[in-house]
């Protein structure tokens, strides 16, 4: 694990147990030898947060392993940039027909994360008289630490009471629409999808090529129905990444499940063999929320009041019962007046596992910019993303915040939930065992 | 194919008529030399040998231009390098067979040719095999045929549309406007072929405004049978009464004038006989067909004020799919590659045609445009989408290349 690895060289691997812990780390960086001691091993993720400094040089080299025994972008250190896209199956593709979608997927996939163009002929490489194979943006890009997860959404199983492609007998049982939640003001546009890829890469050019040319690869099979971009991750998903901010200002993510938690992980977010249905063992579930922040309103709130909203201090992270941003919170813990330091009513407390039957996930969302809208506001907010190994555990969590203070700057518009297949073994193409 | 194949198979193979673009990446050292400045276009000789010429072009003027090769009539544009902005140095390759040619340059890319210079390509005409060029004959002839009996079909309909436009008889004029149109709009490409033919006869408003030139034709006439109300958006969102008002009567007399003269020009010089088309005019013409209607007609731009975008819709999967048919065979002669990229076409041509027959047909009529919610349109899309990505590939697959 620490042996530095030649730059350029593919380096971190999500799946690898035994990560440096987050106290190793630490010491590490106090001895100001993080960079040549944790090398590439523990990859982009510590080299950021190392120096501080942004994703850049050594950051935009990593590629991490398509094939492995989960799929990568889930555990992998989240990176800066996203672009997330759910695609709806022709209504006149067959079974056969989608397996070849997915075998066309994977096989460029595969390829897009070593960096490569999505084909041998890539941009400039064949007939002069035929469009490129590939689409050319990102020539000359390295890989990014691009990578790209596949999920599989309840309507791919059956859609109006049609079973078009014989795998409606194995759905899991839990992939079903969500439940309505509070603060839903949900727009069909911007949700749902037979089909979703998620593309993640350290650079934004790299994230949506790959994007754009699975779709175009899909044109005829399988049409865009919606995507969004994102540009800062609000997660922190390794402990080698220092946590980030959402557009509320804050601190996101502290108390994420993070890669090197294996206990955690397994028992959090992958789906585990002895778990139903077998095909989808080593998988997850995802879920997919577009959460516009009404920023105006928020940024006239006064400090002390966010903080206590939230229940953390919006510089230094920590819960507002003491200590530092890793501290755990003490919900029990009074002021001198006896009212609880921490609000019984914040986001802290209500998301909290003790507060939700130990329901923990691993979150990867993005903060989104995407305009503005008719009144002048920004439309922006948190696109929030997590894997867990049971829809459950998201949609407990999210009963929890009905009652939120935070709701009143919040509106869900967009969501979405999809099983992701485990991991892809060379040869394979994403969900093989579905259709096994 | 890499590109060192290419080069090599290129010569030997492509063997369309006039083929113009960047393959077979001829010896620089024979490159002709292209002076372009905003009054002239030098030349550097004015002969060459068949078979791919490349011309190197360079813009020492203050704006934008474009090169042209013309054919013998100065009028089929053989092919262009746009958008040559002043300072770049650039190379463009023509496939040329032997025949006599002019060079002209375009300064801003509009209006009348600037040094127009005769141009000779001598020597022999490419070596193609007696089986493929008989295909390539055949599929010439079949479509050839096709422009021309399009273009005496176009002529009456359009002197009808015009009559009843120009003595104010509206509701007989737009009864005609949409099916007038259909035979145009299945040969579109060809028009296009005619430098400045179809800016005359299919301009929207907002590409005559952008170019600065005189807004004629079919969509001027199609504005004053379907008036905008005082609010009303043009399709680049500018005001509709913005350097607009309902034509005079003598307006409308010289535009309904205006526009059966340049189509019967436009019929006179495809029905002439030294017109023809190549292979990769009529391939290629398919794939514009289809991108015309991605770009214009599924959007609702092209008949922005009668909506009757359907029927041109309609009229260029028509027309592209006749392309599509006269080098089908060719295609087919490539192998299994070929074979299976023309069966998937034809699949997806059916597809697109059931999708439209939802809509309408252009016998019976097709809904307005604006009745088609978004997720019609994006059906509709999904399905051009469809076709036009192995359309895409027929040019490479024909040739060979």
């Amino acid at each position: 694990m620490t042996e530095p690895a030649a730059p350029g060289q593919p380096g971190p691997h999500d799946a690898s147990p035994n990560r440096v812990s987050r106290r190793q780390l630490l010491g590490l960086f106090g001895a100001g030898a993080a960079g040549a001691a944790v090398g590439a091993a523990a990859g982009a993720g510590v080299a950021v947060a190392a120096t501080g400094a942004d994703a850049g040089t050594g950051a935009a080299a990593a590629a991490y392993p398509f094939h492995g025994a989960h799929q990568a972008g889930i555990v992998t250190p989240a990176q800066d940039r996203l672009h997330f896209a759910t695609f709806d199956v022709s209504t006149t593709l067959d079974r056969d027909g989608l397996v070849g979608l997915l075998q066309d997927w994977t096989d460029a996939a595969a390829r897009l994360a070593q960096g490569l163009e999505v084909s041998e002929d890539g941009a400039v490489g064949g007939s002069d008289y035929a469009p490129p194979a590939d689409t050319g943006e990102a020539l000359g890009l390295p890989a990014s630490g691009l990578t790209i997860t596949f999920g599989f959404g309840p309507t791919l199983f059956e859609a109006g009471g049609i079973d078009r492609f014989g795998i409606a007998a194995r759905r899991p049982a839990e992939l079903t629409a969500l439940p309505r939640f509070q603060g839903d003001a949900l727009q069909p546009e911007r949700g749902g999808g037979d089909l979703c890829i998620q593309a993640c890469a350290d650079d934004p050019q790299v994230a949506v090529h790959a994007i754009r040319n699975l779709s175009r690869i899909a044109f005829g099979r399988a049409s865009l129905r919606w995507s969004q971009l994102g540009f800062g991750r609000t997660s922190s998903t390794s402990t080698s990444q220092q946590t980030p901010r959402n557009l509320f200002g804050f601190k996101d993510g502290t108390a994420n499940v993070k890669a090197e938690e294996t206990k955690d992980v397994a028992e959090h977010v992958w789906v585990a063999a002895s778990d139903e249905p077998a095909w989808l063992a080593g998988g997850s579930y995802l879920v997919a929320r577009r959460i516009r922040m009404i920023i105006e309103n928020w940024d006239r709130v006064q400090l002390g009041e966010q903080e206590m909203l939230v229940g953390r201090s919006k510089g230094s992270g920590a819960p507002l019962s003491g200590g530092t941003e890793f501290t755990e919170p003490d919900f029990e813990a009074e002021g001198p007046t006896g009212t609880p330091l921490i609000d019984p009513a914040s986001h802290v407390r209500l998301a909290h596992p003790t507060g939700n039957g130990g329901a923990r996930m691993l979150r990867r969302g993005y903060n989104f910019v995407d305009g503005n809208d008719e009144l002048g506001r920004l439309d922006a907010g948190l696109f929030f993303l997590s894997f867990q190994r049971s829809p459950e555990q998201f949609i407990t969590v999210q009963r929890s915040l009905a009652a939120d203070g935070l709701n009143e700057y919040l509106k869900h518009v967009g969501s979405a939930i999809f099983a992701v297949p485990g991991g892809i073994r060379p040869g394979e193409h994403v969900g093989q065992a579905l259709f096994a | 194919m890499n590109r060192r194949v290419l080069a090599a198979s290129a010569a030997a193979t492509v063997f369309a008529l006039a083929l113009s673009g960047c393959v077979a990446k001829a010896d620089l050292a024979d490159a002709i030399s292209v002076a372009i400045t905003d009054d002239g276009c030098a030349v550097a000789v004015d002969t060459a040998n068949a078979g791919a010429v490349t011309f190197a072009l360079e813009n020492t003027g203050t704006d934008v231009n474009e090169f042209e090769i013309l054919a013998d009539d100065q009028l089929r544009i053989v092919g262009e390098k746009e958008n040559v902005t002043p300072g770049q140095k650039v190379d463009f390759v023509a496939q040329l067979e032997p025949g006599d040619y002019y060079t002209a340059c375009k300064f801003q890319q509009v209006g009348a040719p600037v040094g127009l210079a005769a141009f000779t390509v001598t020597g022999e005409a490419s070596e193609v095999s007696a089986d493929e060029q008989r295909l390539s004959d055949q599929a010439v002839t079949e479509y050839l045929a096709y422009v021309r009996s399009q273009a005496s079909e176009l002529l009456p309909l359009v002197e009808q549309l015009a009559a009843a436009y120009a003595v104010g008889d509206d509701a007989a004029a737009r009864e005609l406007f949409a099916t007038t149109r259909v035979p145009y709009e299945r040969i579109e490409p060809t028009a296009e072929a005619f430098g400045d033919l179809d800016p005359k006869i299919d301009f929207r408003e907002v590409d005559a405004v952008a170019d600065g030139i005189d807004w004629t034709g079919f969509h001027r006439i199609e504005k004053d049978l379907w008036p905008p109300a005082q609010g009303d958006l043009n399709s680049d969102g500018q005001d509709a009464f913005l350097d607009w008002a309902p034509s005079t009567p003598e307006e409308r007399r010289a535009y309904a004038d205006g526009l059966v003269e340049d189509v019967t020009q436009l019929h006179e010089l495809v029905t002439a006989d030294d017109f023809s088309v190549s292979l990769s005019d009529i391939s290629n013409g398919a794939i514009a067909l289809l991108d015309e209607v991605a770009a214009g007609k599924i959007t609702g731009e092209e008949d922005w004020w009668s909506g009757t975008d359907l029927f041109d819709f309609q009229a260029n999967v028509q027309g592209a799919y006749v392309a599509f048919g006269a080098v089908r065979a060719l295609a087919e002669s490539k192998g299994d590659e070929g074979t299976e990229l023309a069966a998937e076409i034809d699949a997806q041509f059916t597809s697109l045609n059931e999708a439209l027959a939802a809509y309408g047909s252009l016998d019976e009529g097709f809904v307005d445009y604006a009745e088609l919610t978004d997720a019609d349109k994006k059906a509709l899309s999904d399905q051009v989408n469809a076709l036009a990505e192995p359309l895409s590939q027929l040019t490479s697959t024909i040739l060979g290349v």
